[in-house]
């Protein structure tokens, strides 16, 4: 069975439309694309959609109440809503850096959770 | 009264960057004038990635993107003075600030540089009816309340704009386990990035209703529902189109304007569409040695091209500082047709430098050729895919190209079949 999909990049601003033919499951063509990260993206795209995720933690000892993270690489967009529900569960303590991990290997996807930028203690 | 080289209002991406570049260029003694505790500006609060990919080459968060420009200014001693608030500029460069150690206190500087951002439109700028109930904001407020305060806004969300912020809370919203019922637009096509349109609207089956916009506001306390109405091809609703949803929380995304008070009231001449100062090809405005940048000139959907364009208007300042002004004509930038505007507005018929001038198409095109051109004499001519107004484009005026011109410059895109 031959299925056509119209997909938007998210690579970067630029949104290229990409064309891709997908054959009994599988990626047979991908047209549309200006770099080679829109053909991985769709590949990627039209089987199983990966996503960046982006959220926050509470902290403590900190100028804000919530420390901003960020998944150091994509997991599977169908699985958001339970790697939020793990990163609901974190509390942290300033002094936190950026890149410090605070949540390890999240839903066994080998992603860690990282801080996406560096927080002094206050008292 | 302390007097520097250089001050710089603002300490978000345009104000750093800029800080940084002065520095670079050995303009040593430079202030920069934060009102908030801790530099950074907006980026503090734009969690989500997709920063620096022109600048870096990498995604980055906002406040990833913004720390490194924080460290890029303390690895060059820059002297912040946070809670500090801009209160007066004035046409000789003196500038008062308030803040709760010093009180009120007049500096002045050889040159300022305007990097002040912008401000959201809110209800009131877009008039609409209906009852004064808790529960609207402006998509900014929200991210604010949410991202660095950590409270959740609503539980059942509507959201009006498809701007990128709107898209961006959209997806926002839903992860932390609000319902996001809609967002609208009033205009037949998306403002929003397109890739904003995909990964925060379609990955939630959020759907968006174009040539639509809220007419009603219900509830007393709390907001209780909007009524929403499509618009026909001139933005006025139509009746009997009204829809009704139940929402406790109403986001708008309906536009940003430069932060424009203390250039309006130095006198500075300043562009009725983008709302922000006219400066020449050196970031320079109408005031000898008053500069602006970023997000305070025009608006723009990059941070990237915040950063740069506050390193050229640093730049600018640094020749002014060593070589004073041009005094030479301008020749004027004028809007051709299908743009909106450019920034810059004049440039030095003397210029040494190639000026890249930032424009706006004024509506979209799928092909679209893009010209420069002064009177009969065509300086350009450059091919355009999917124009739209929300990506702001860019094109290329070199010094050579100013030789010998006679009149002003006018830029156009013209749609293709």
């Amino acid at each position: 069975m031959t299925e056509n999909k119209e997909l938007i990049c998210i690579n970067c601003p630029m949104g290229c439309r990409l064309n891709v033919t997908i054959e009994d499951g599988r990626v047979t063509e991908v047209t549309g694309n200006t770099c080679p990260r829109g053909r991985e993206y769709a590949l990627k795209e039209a089987v199983d959609p990966m996503r960046i995720l982006t959220s926050t933690v509470r902290i403590e000892g900190a100028v804000h109440r919530v420390l901003p993270v960020i998944s150091d690489g994509e997991i599977p967009l169908r699985q958001m809503f339970e790697a939020m529900a793990e990163i609901k569960k974190i509390d942290v303590r300033a002094p936190i850096k950026e890149g410090d991990i605070v949540l390890h290997d999240i839903l066994g996807s080998g992603v860690n959770i990282i801080a996406s930028r560096t927080m002094d203690r206050v008292d | 009264m302390r007097h520097y080289q250089a001050i710089i209002i603002g300490g978000g991406s345009a104000g750093l960057s800029a800080a940084v570049t002065l520095k670079d260029r050995g303009i040593e003694d430079i202030l920069v004038l934060e009102k908030d505790r801790e530099p950074g500006g907006i980026l503090e609060q734009c969690i989500h990635n997709g920063f620096g990919l022109q600048r870096f080459k990498e995604q980055l968060s906002g406040p990833a993107y913004a720390e490194r420009y924080i460290k890029m200014a303390e690895e060059r001693n820059v002297k912040i003075k946070l809670n500090s608030m801009v209160i007066k500029l004035t046409p000789d460069r003196k500038v008062e600030y308030v803040n709760s150690e010093e009180g009120d206190v007049t500096v002045s500087a050889d040159a300022v540089i305007l990097a002040v951002g912008c401000y959201e439109r809110s209800r009131g700028a877009i008039n609409i009816y209906g009852t004064r109930p808790s529960g609207v904001y402006t998509a900014g407020q929200a991210q604010k309340y949410l991202n660095m305060n950590g409270y959740v806004v609503g539980r059942k969300v509507f959201i009006l704009g498809s701007g990128d912020i709107g898209l961006i809370m959209a997806r926002r919203m839903t992860l932390e386990g609000a319902t996001v019922v809609g967002v609208a637009e009033l205009m037949p096509y998306s403002n929003g990035l397109p890739r904003n349109m995909k990964q925060c609207l379609e990955d939630f089956n959020i759907p968006l209703y174009l040539s639509h916009t809220v007419t009603n506001i219900f509830g007393k306390d709390r907001l209780e529902g909007i009524e929403l109405s499509e618009v026909d091809d001139k933005r006025n609703p139509i009746k009997g189109s009204e829809k009704y949803f139940d929402v406790d929380t109403l986001l708008l995304s309906v536009g940003l304007i430069p932060e424009n008070h203390l250039a309006d009231e130095a006198g500075i001449e300043m562009d009725p569409v983008t709302r922000g100062p006219k400066v020449d090809e050196n970031y320079m405005t109408s005031i000898d040695g008053i500069f602006a940048c970023g997000n305070g000139l025009h608006v723009h959907d990059l941070v990237d091209f915040v950063s740069l364009q506050a390193e050229r208007a640093a730049e600018g300042a640094a020749r002014y500082l060593s070589d004073g002004k041009s005094e030479a004509g301008v020749i004027t930038l004028r809007n051709g047709s299908n743009v909106s505007y450019t920034v810059p507005k004049y440039i030095h018929k003397d210029a040494k430098i190639n000026t890249e001038v930032f424009f706006r198409a004024s509506r979209p095109m799928d092909k679209a050729s893009l010209t420069v051109s002064c009177g009969d004499r065509l300086i350009r001519k450059l091919a355009r895919r999917k124009v739209m107004p929300s990506e702001m484009d860019r094109v290329m005026i070199t010094a050579k190209d100013l030789k010998d011109l006679d009149g002003d410059i006018v830029i156009s895109m013209e749609e293709n079949a």
